[in-house]
Formats: C-alpha cells, sequence, structure tokens
C-alpha cells in the first residue's frame, strides 16, 4: 500500500497547522515517553515511531488513510433540533456545543463519508473525538442512520469508526435512545445482507460499546485503544481491587472473544479491503458490485487501486440524493 | 423502612395519630375528633407533598426499597409463573428474573429486573444491577417469546448494569447491544414498564418495546444522577441539580415522547399501596396487549424500528 498519496494532503495540513502551533513542534510518547517531532509523527499516522504506541488521530486522517486514493465524499448529515434539553450544568450545553463547533469546525461528532475501498463502495460513520469526548446524542444518532441508509441503498459496506466516551449526557434520555435507534440503523445494512464492519479505536465505552459498535458483522480493534461497557474508576469504586492489567484493551476484549483481529493502524485498508473483496467478489473473475455488468470486477488481488469503479461511486452518488424511496427499493439496490 | 427526609412533617403526623389511638380511651369524643382532624390533615399533606415532588425527590421515590418489586408484580399479575434460569452460556442471573406465565389469561414471557427486599435477597439479586448472563437471557428468551409467539412483559427497575471485572470480561456491552437487537427483532408484541428506576443501558436493554410506561414517579435516565452531578459539576452533592438537568421524570419523558404513557401511582406512592399500584400497573398492560395483538407480524417490526429510529431525529 501506498502511504505516501494519502499523506499529500494531512502533511501540507501539517505544514499549516505548524505555524499555529510553533510551541508544540515536539511531544513526548504517553507510552514509552520518547521525543515525537510532530511532522514525523503526522507522518506517520500519529503512531509513536519508537515504540509503537497508537495515539490518536484526527477523523479526517483516517479517512484519507483508509479510502482509495484518499478520495471521499462527505455526506450532509441532516440537522437535529440542538439541546433540546436546555441543559445547564456549570456551563450551558449550548455554549459547549458552540465551543466543540468553533473548536472542530463541524456540526456535532460525526462525519459521514462515502468513497471506495480496493474499488468496494463503502461508507464510513466516523467520530471525531475532539467534538466533547465523541459523545452520542441525538446529531451523532442521526449521523449513523444516515450512514446506514445510504449505504443499504447503494449497497454499499458500512464502516463504523467509533471513538467515543459513550452517551451525550447533555441530551439525558434522547441519548440513551440513540442506542436503539443505531442499532436499528445498522441493522438495515445487516438485513440487505451487506457487510457491516465496526473499526474499533480509542475509546469506545457506555452507551457507543453498548449499541451500535458491539454487533459488527467483524469487528476489527486498534492495538491499545480502550473499549468496555463500564468506566474504570466506576468499577474499581465499585469492586474496589485493582483491576487487571491491560483491563479493556483491544487486545484484553480479543483475549475474550469479543473482536475478531487487533489491526495496527497502517494495516487496516488493507485488512478491510481483503475482507470486503472476500464478501463482494465471490468468485475469482467475479462482476462484483457493480451495477449490470458496467464495472468490471477485479480479479481479487488485495491492492484495489485498479479495479473497475463504474456502478460504485455512480451508487453511492445517487443513495446520498434520494432519500425517500421504499424498503423495497432499498433491498432490491442492496441486492444488486 | 428508610424514611424519606420530605416525608418527615407526614410520618410524624402519622406518629402522633397512632399515638392517640394507642391511648384508646374511647370515652373520649374529643380524641376520635382530633384523630379525625389529623388524619385529613395528612392526606392533605400527602397529596401536597406528591404533587409537586421535585426531580430528586422523585429519584428517592423511585428507589424506595418498600417500591413494589418485581417478585411482587409477578405475584400478583402472572398466573402459573414459570420461572426459567441462565443463559446457556456461562450462568444464571438472579438479578434478571424471567419466565413463562399467563397474563389475566394470555401466555405470555415475562422478564425484569429485581432488586431484592431485604439484605439477603438484595445481595441474591445483586441490588438488581445484571451481568451480561441477565442480558443474555433475555435474549433467550425474547427468542423463545418469537418461537412460541408469545407477547413479552418487561418490568425495569434497576439502577443500571453491573460495573465488574468479570462483567466487562464477558462482554457487557455487547450483551446489552445483543439484548437491544433481540427487542428490536422479534416479531412479538413488547410491553415495557418503568416500575422504579430505569437506570442507563442496563434498563435500555430490555425496553425497547412496542409500547413504554412509566409509573409516575418512576425515573428513567441515560446516567444517574450522582454519576453526572461527579462528572459535570464535579460533586456528587450536585445530585439534585443533575437530576432536574437530566429530564428523567415519567412526566419529562413523556413530554419528550420518548415513552407512550404515564401510569398513576396511588395518592403518597407506590410505597404505600403495593396493591393498587400492581393493578394500576396490569391494566395498562392489559390495554396495550389488546392494542397490540391484532398487528400483524411486519407491521408490529416496522412500528417498533420506526419509533426507535425517529428518536431525536432531524424534523
Ligand atoms: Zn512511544
Amino acid at each position: 500500500m501506498n502511504w505516501l498519496t494519502n499523506f499529500i494532503r494531512p502533511k501540507i495540513r501539517a505544514i499549516t497547522a505548524q505555524k499555529e502551533t510553533p510551541d508544540n513542534l515536539w511531544q513526548k510518547c504517553p507510552s514509552c515517553e520518547g521525543m515525537l517531532f510532530h511532522r514525523d509523527l503526522r507522518e506517520n499516522m500519529n503512531i509513536c515511531y519508537h515504540c509503537g504506541y497508537h495515539m490518536r488521530v484526527a477523523m479526517v486522517d483516517r479517512l484519507r488513510a483508509l479510502f482509495d486514493n484518499g478520495e471521499f465524499q462527505e455526506i450532509q448529515v441532516p440537522r437535529t433540533p440542538h439541546d433540546p434539553l436546555k441543559f445547564r450544568d456549570r456551563k450551558r450545553y449550548a455554549d459547549r456545543l458552540k465551543e466543540s463547533r468553533a473548536k472542530t469546525g463541524r456540526d456535532d461528532a460525526i462525519i459521514v463519508a462515502q468513497g471506495l475501498m480496493g474499488g468496494v463502495p463503502v461508507v464510513v460513520a466516523g467520530f471525531d473525538f475532539d467534538f466533547m469526548g465523541g459523545s452520542m446524542g441525538a446529531a451523532v444518532g442521526e449521523g449513523i442512520v444516515t450512514a446506514a441508509q445510504v449505504a443499504a441503498r447503494a449497497g454499499a459496506a458500512l464502516i463504523a469508526i467509533p471513538s467515543s466516551g459513550g452517551a451525550r449526557m447533555q441530551e439525558g434520555a434522547i441519548s440513551l435512545m440513540q442506542m436503539p435507534r443505531t442499532i436499528a440503523a445498522v441493522d438495515m445494512v445487516k438485513e440487505a445482507g451487506l457487510p457491516y464492519i465496526v473499526l474499533l479505536t480509542d475509546p469506545t465505552t457506555g452507551g457507543v460499546s453498548a449499541s451500535f459498535a458491539m454487533i459488527g458483522d467483524i469487528h476489527i480493534a486498534e492495538p491499545g485503544c480502550t473499549i468496555g461497557f463500564a468506566g474504570k474508576r466506576v468499577i474499581q469504586e465499585t469492586i474496589r481491587e485493582e483491576l487487571p492489567k491491560g483491563f479493556q484493551t483491544a487486545e484484553y476484549l480479543l483475549a475474550h472473544g469479543m473482536v475478531d483481529m487487533v489491526v495496527p493502524r497502517k494495516e487496516q485498508r488493507e485488512t478491510i479491503i481483503r475482507i470486503l473483496d472476500l464478501v463482494f467478489r465471490k468468485t475469482k473473475d467475479s462482476q462484483g458490485f457493480g451495477e449490470n455488468g458496467a464495472a468490471p470486477g477485479g480479479n481479487g488481488r488485495r491492492n484495489g487501486k485498479k479495479k473497475g469503479r463504474g456502478g460504485g461511486i455512480a451508487a453511492l452518488r445517487r443513495a446520498a440524493n434520494i432519500n425517500k424511496r421504499s424498503d423495497k427499493k432499498v433491498r432490491a439496490a442492496a441486492r444488486r | 423502612m428508610t424514611k424519606l427526609e420530605f416525608e418527615k412533617p407526614i410520618l410524624e403526623l402519622e406518629g402522633k395519630i397512632a399515638e392517640l389511638r394507642n391511648m384508646g380511651s374511647h370515652d373520649s369524643i374529643n380524641i376520635a375528633e382530633e384523630i379525625s382532624r389529623m388524619q385529613s390533615k395528612a392526606e392533605k399533606l400527602l397529596i401536597q407533598t406528591y404533587s409537586k415532588l421535585t426531580p430528586q425527590q422523585k429519584v428517592q421515590v423511585a428507589r424506595h426499597q418498600d417500591r413494589p418489586h418485581f417478585v411482587d408484580y409477578v405475584r400478583e399479575l402472572i398466573q402459573d409463573f414459570t420461572p426459567l434460569a441462565g443463559d446457556r452460556l456461562y450462568a444464571e442471573d438472579f438479578a434478571m428474573p424471567g419466565g413463562l406465565g399467563r397474563f389475566r389469561g394470555i401466555s405470555c414471557v415475562v422478564l425484569g429486573q429485581e432488586k431484592g427486599s431485604d439484605t439477603d435477597s438484595r445481595i441474591r439479586h445483586n441490588f438488581g444491577m445484571a451481568r451480561p448472563e441477565g442480558y443474555r437471557k433475555a435474549q433467550r428468551l425474547m427468542h423463545m417469546a418469537q418461537q412460541f409467539r408469545l407477547p413479552v412483559i418487561t418490568l425495569v427497575d434497576t439502577a443500571g448494569a453491573y460495573p465488574g471485572v468479570g462483567a466487562e470480561e464477558r462482554g457487557q456491552a455487547e450483551a446489552i447491544a445483543r439484548s437491544i437487537e433481540a427487542c428490536l427483532r422479534i416479531h412479538v408484541p413488547i410491553i415495557s414498564t418503568v416500575i422504579g428506576e430505569g437506570g442507563s443501558g442496563g434498563a435500555i436493554a430490555i425496553a425497547t418495546a412496542d409500547l413504554v410506561y412509566m409509573l409516575e414517579h418512576s425515573i428513567y435516565s441515560v446516567i444517574s444522577p450522582e454519576g453526572c452531578a461527579s462528572i459535570l459539576w464535579r460533586s456528587a452533592a450536585h445530585a439534585n441539580d443533575a437530576a432536574a438537568a437530566l429530564k428523567l421524570t415519567a412526566q419529562d419523558m413523556l413530554e419528550l415522547k420518548l415513552i407512550d404513557g404515564i401510569i398513576p401511582e396511588p395518592i403518597g406512592g407506590a410505597h404505600r399501596k403495593k396493591q393498587e399500584t400492581i393493578r394500576n400497573v396490569g391494566d395498562r398492560i392489559e390495554k396495550a396487549l389488546q392494542r397490540l395483538m391484532p398487528w400483524d407480524d411486519e407491521t408490529l417490526l416496522r412500528q417498533r424500528n420506526q419509533k426507535f429510529l425517529s428518536m431525536g431525529a432531524a424534523a
């Protein structure tokens, strides 16, 4: 896989970011405490180049690294009611939202994107942890629903990439209801016979882990990331004992049968493409997912760069634009 | 019995009435009059107090240990209750009792959380906090309901899923998610009632239902007010602020259109008149069943999914 292509744009961004934050040229690895130069770190996908520790990475950078040629199209998520409870703690929720919007330039903690991976149409619902800890309220729920609908309509795979502390308390029980809501959403993709893959990243906890994030067809986890239901502190206060070593890490979940594999960041794209290839191209010379044979299917090679993409993007575009189609049509589209 | 702080004036009055009665001097008409005067005063005070409970007071009432619990409802409402045990994978979870039974003539699957009513039973039932086994057993029973085409009645009363090492090890998150998924996928009616505490994921795991009701003084919340206060206010002492902000009362939940109805409690709360409370719940479940039973599989499934898909949706 060629990482250079995927990192041209992030590199440019890193250089611009450098001007804004001249104080943070160097940072310490939280794991090995080795000093890391920000540009090198960024080029290494925020993985410590001394010890391999995976730090959080911006969702946009992640998406560029996952999609073919780093190309993807963002899907607009319909706006949900803001601050439905008029919640206020020491600060107004409305103000917290404003701050997060200013900080991230996003409406809420979710990004929905469509594109191709190994030539296969894919819709990704990814979390932006910088937006209130990636917490899930109505807007995030809306993002998952949108992603699932587009995937089901276009016959695309759905990939969820959670990075979230859980439910957004400031939306009270509305945030709780996003648990059944997002489960109902991803089930539309499953019903359509399409793969639903979850790429678990740091952290995946609380109401997010106890909903759509834990019912994927395939669970891929990033090394060292925290995955669990209850918070470590809550557990410690309840049991009043030391927690086992490595508790609630990706590796711990792998050992306990909750994830299929732990895959380093740089191998994730390749791994997902291999899975998609196996699911979508059922025979070696399969026409694959293309519409009416318009797309020359791949020959099963892992590197999808040269594969046809006749039906893929077009189908995705149509699905994203058409919002009111009957369930029957959705299923028909999905079967193609 | 735990005493609710805000009930103090009422309890004092009731104490005085009892004292007067104990004096038992039947010769004195004055005492009888005094008792009846005080009784009506106590009654009035009770109505007043309970008509304007603050959210935090509702939290206390919802958690009151004398409230009717799962086992009380089953005893009163379910004939031939046949408890079923185990998740067929690891263990039985006593926090999540359930089984087959007959509700007012109709065979059904009943399940819910039981908190226990004294120290021993509370420990046995793990204070109503289920582990993954409980949620996997719930899935098992829901699939059984589907297999036998029986409606499902769930009674929700939990502070939340149990936060423990074993629970995490055995996949608490996955167990809850799958339980919600089972609720969304079965082709038989599901009716849920929050009878006390509807605590977070542990509650929604069995409350993703066609019709969801809450008792008048029950609560339903994404996080406990104490937990919310300690995170957002950095002090559990702000639990009452959190309780108000979270909009966790039955009245709030109805207004937010997240539940389908409120079941009235007797004056002074469910803990004062268990039988009446249980009857009210039974009546509502019966009506709900009558409404849902004629629906065909597809309608039921579509409506249920649509209902949850639209919660918090863009207008
Ligand atoms: Zn390091």
